[in-house]
């Protein structure tokens, strides 16, 4: 039968990387002073799985690596070898170098062995038993001879000496010939319990030739004493065979522990050989010729039964490594095939429930449908009918939209899991100490979501790492203990995320990162602001720019963009910080990209949608509060700041009038810190609204970030706040040298 | 139609060993774990279970010793998957009832000429 192999790797490459996370996660938590044997057992267990799939599906460099972590890993299971911090970051590095070597596999690249062949050389090493470090040591110091060491390391299968006619003829003298084997079978009594049947073995063996067989009954007792379960008998085969010993052996592989068994060659005289080795004439003076099998077994009678379903075209396969050898073959030749779409891996039960509210749906609509049909005139009671079968339609609906949305749903913890090692590395790095700890990995998030939120994750993690948690010696001279802590936490609140980090480090330095605003003239010198306008600071775009920043604060670099990453997930980040206790950043997510919490709007009989969460406040214009500046541009003075007045009506063109401020709405959004006020005739509701895109459709607009279709079926706008702020960019910087001026 | 019970917890292993004894016209139920064999073995027969070593939840040794504990698996012939190249891991296997063993690496062919040995 001819499988193809190919349609199994991406199961396995999935499969793989989640061992990979995984043998991580135990490797990191992993105490060696007291290992957790159910911890080594999974790393071993994950080793194992990914060294079984890749020789099985031909990724013969995968399984070499793997076979020898393996062993390794063996032996650290059964307590004969030791497990060490050293050993830990040589494990870590070997998970590394396979997720690389999978990555390659997988993108039909040729990966690259020089490291995974470094790395065998230190298992090969601690095997020889060296220790973990010494291991890393001599290698680091012969990286070249390592590429001599890999390949005899990395033999696949130690077993797979060749056992040929020629070693034969040495062992018996180059006078005389193997021609077959004897062979002497005795079961035990209870072999049949264990499930393996002699008639099974004496079958085998006659598909590797001829076979002689006598049966011995001798020991067979009376009926009455017999137990059906019971073998009593033994064999004795002469098998004619060109089959090496090997393959006879191979039959009773399985009862070596359950039978006595000798199997000797039976040998010819050189003379004699080249007669008996020609097909027709295969038959020797002491050996007769075929026929005789049914005969001579007692227990049947006539031929065995199903014998020539057994008769395999092809001797059975020598040796297992013949089988990797053939596998490896095929994958190269295979057509490459598309890169793998990206997938997502759906627990049974969320499918389930998707059927199960379908099948409600169908009720419902057959309720209506029946409802629809009937000829009676209308009703009172029809009318009453129908509305509660509305109602339960959109229950259905609402309940329908869940159960598709949470088959997008990811549990955090994909993008958790990898954090644990990066503060491992990175806090051994900086030689400080500090300790992860992670809560609600459960919580799940739209998969989009989580692809962007990693990298602004990490950096804040990083961030923590670097310039929050204060060196060990620091710490303890500030009575706290020696140890860092950083929490990551993620939470369901309302209809969003909640993503929290804290740390227990030095916290945010705010009024020296004011004192770096305001010689960047960011401030003015003699504004008066709050702790957290101070801690705002953090995200505006030209401070964190500043070298120096990271220096005396802390964090710094990049927060600008940490912060847009997430604004363009429709998410909010929010500081705080108290100097010497620590800081804590609250990131604030929408469970999905696919729908947002709106607020409808009404522009010039337009309606217009506004993402709830970038809305600041609403407020009744105060003509008094309002100034026109030169060059056209009206700010709106709002406490102590100055915002621009944005008017859709204009910028979009919808009608050549446009009516006076004083009275009209003013919708304040914020976006990357900054205010602007957007003139609207009127504040309708607040829906969720279903976001198609207007590039995809249409064109991108800047300062519309989608579209959506409303419940009567007209079209409306969503308004991209960010973009926003880009039109009205001299109306900003007008309204800021305002603000400062009046300061 | 011969039945057989396929136990092993990765995915792709399961997926190939399942797709090649059904393209064998064998009917095949499968198990990711040994608990989950266990549970399913109690309620129905079978003509063969495959199964992997190592396991999460309950590993095959167990399964197996679990197995003959049945009057239904007390001859069922039981095959371990294996990577094990040494005979101390093939032989616990053994020693916990099991039949035999096919080793890892296995391709299709090989695994079909290894179960038709134990069934008929």
């Amino acid at each position: 039968m001819s499988i193809d192999l190919s349609q199994f790797h991406a199961v396995f490459f999935e499969e793989s990387f989640e061992g990979l996370e995984l043998m991580e996660a135990a490797l990191l938590d992993l105490d060696v002073d007291n290992p957790d044997s159910e911890q080594i057992n999974a790393i071993f267990r994950a080793a194992h799985s990914i060294k079984g799939g890749s020789g099985t599906f031909g990724f013969v460099q995968v399984a070499e690596f793997t076979h020898i972590l393996e062993t390794l890993l063996d032996k650290v299971r059964d307590g004969e070898e030791a497990i060490d911090a050293d050993g830990i970051e040589l494990f870590l590095q070997s998970v590394d170098c396979l997720r690389g070597l999978l990555e390659a596999l997988q993108s039909k690249q040729d990966p690259d062995m020089q490291r995974a062949n470094q790395l065998a050389g230190v298992f090969q090493a601690v095997l020889d038993g060296a220790s973990y470090s010494d291991s890393a040591n001599i290698v680091k110091a012969n990286s070249i001879t390592s590429e001599l060491m890999a390949p005899q390391v990395t033999e696949p299968n130690s077993n797979a000496v060749p056992n040929d006619a020629v070693s034969d003829e040495e062992d018996y003298g180059v006078s005389r010939q193997q021609v077959g084997f004897k062979i002497y079978f005795k079961p035990h009594v209870d072999m049949l319990k264990g499930g393996n049947d002699p008639v099974r073995m004496l079958r085998e063996l006659a598909t590797l030739g001829e076979i002689n067989t006598t049966v011995d009954s001798s020991e067979l007792p009376p009926l009455e004493g017999l137990v059906p379960d019971n073998c009593y008998l033994s064999w004795t085969i002469e098998l004619l065979t060109t089959c090496k010993i090997d393959d006879v052996e191979e039959v009773f592989e399985w009862v070596e522990d359950e039978c006595q068994l000798s199997i000797t060659p039976i040998l010819q005289d050189a003379s004699t050989v080249a007669y008996s080795q020609s097909p027709d004439q295969q038959n020797s003076p002491e050996i007769k010729p075929k026929a005789t099998v049914g005969q001579r077994l007692v227990m049947p009678s006539g031929p065995l039964p199903g014998l020539d379903d057994l008769l395999l075209p092809n001797p059975i396969e020598p040796s297992s490594t013949e089988v990797v050898a053939d596998q490896v073959k095929t994958p190269v030749k295979a057509k490459p095939t598309k890169v793998e779409s990206s997938s997502i891996r759906v627990g049974i039960d969320k499918v389930d429930s998707l059927i199960n509210l379908v099948g409600e749906l169908v009720i419902t609509q057959s309720m209506l449908g029946q409802m629809g049909s009937a000829r009676d005139s209308i009703t009172e009671e029809h009318i009453g009918n129908l509305r509660e079968g509305l109602v339960q339609l959109e229950q259905n609906t609402r309940e329908l939209q869940d159960s598709v949305m949470r088959i997008r749903m990811l549990p955090i913890s994909f993008t958790f899991n990898r954090l644990p090692r990066m503060v491992r590395d990175i806090s051994i790095q900086l030689g400080k100490k500090v300790q992860l700890e992670v809560s609600g990995e459960n919580t799940e998030l739209d998969k989009t979501v989580m692809e962007k939120i990693s990298d602004p994750m990490v950096h804040l993690i990083r961030n923590a790492l670097d310039h929050g948690i204060e060196m060990p010696a620091q710490r303890i001279a500030a009575g706290k203990p020696e140890m860092g802590t950083i929490v990551l936490k993620a939470f369901h609140q309302g209809g969003s995320i909640v993503i929290e980090m804290k740390d227990d480090g030095g916290g945010i330095d705010t009024e020296r990162l004011l004192a770096k605003a305001r010689k960047n003239g960011l401030v003015g010198e003699t504004d008066q602001l709050t702790q957290e306008q101070k801690l705002e600071l953090l995200f505006t775009p030209g401070l964190t720019t500043v070298e120096q920043v990271s220096d005396l604060s802390g964090r710094g670099v990049g927060m600008d963009v940490v912060r847009r990453n997430i604004q363009e997930l429709n998410g909010s980040v929010e500081v705080s910080s108290e100097m010497g206790v620590g800081s804590a950043f609250r990131i604030r997510l929408p469970l999905t990209l696919a729908i947002l919490d709106g607020q409808l709007v009404t522009v010039a009989e337009q309606t217009y949608i506004f993402p709830l969460v970038s809305i600041s406040e609403s407020l009744q214009i105060d003509g008094a509060k309002v100034n026109n500046l030169a060059g056209g541009s009206d700010v709106y003075s709002l406490r102590e700041e100055y915002i621009p007045i944005l008017r859709l009506d204009r910028l979009f063109g919808l009608r050549e009038e446009v009516g006076v401020l004083d009275g009209s709405l003013l919708v304040v959004v914020e976006s990357e810190g900054q205010k602007i006020g957007v003139v609207v005739d009127e504040l309708l509701a607040q829906q969720q609204v279903v976001i198609k895109s207007l590039e995809e459709n249409y064109t991108r607009v800047v300062g519309v970030s989608g579209a959506t279709i409303l419940g009567d079926g007209t079209v409306a706008m969503i308004v991209d706040p960010i973009g926003l702020s880009s039109l009205a960019g001299n109306d900003i910087v007008a309204a800021k040298k305002l603000t400062d001026a009046v300061a | 139609m011969t039945k057989i019970l396929a136990v092993d917890d990765s995915a792709s292993m399961r997926q190939m060993v399942v797709f090649t004894l059904e393209s064998a016209g064998y009917e095949v139920v499968e198990a990711a774990d040994g608990q989950q064999a266990l549970d399913i073995a109690k309620g129905t027969s079978f003509d063969l279970v495959l199964s992997d070593i190592n396991m999460p939840v309950m590993n095959g040794i167990e399964l197996v010793k679990q197995l003959r504990q049945l009057e239904t698996y007390k001859y069922t012939p039981i095959l371990m998957l294996t990577t094990e190249t040494s005979g101390d891991r093939k032989m616990a296997g053994k020693g916990a009832g099991a039949t035999g063993w096919v080793v890892k690496p296995f391709n299709p062919d090989k695994l079909l000429a290894t179960i038709k040995k134990v069934i008929s």
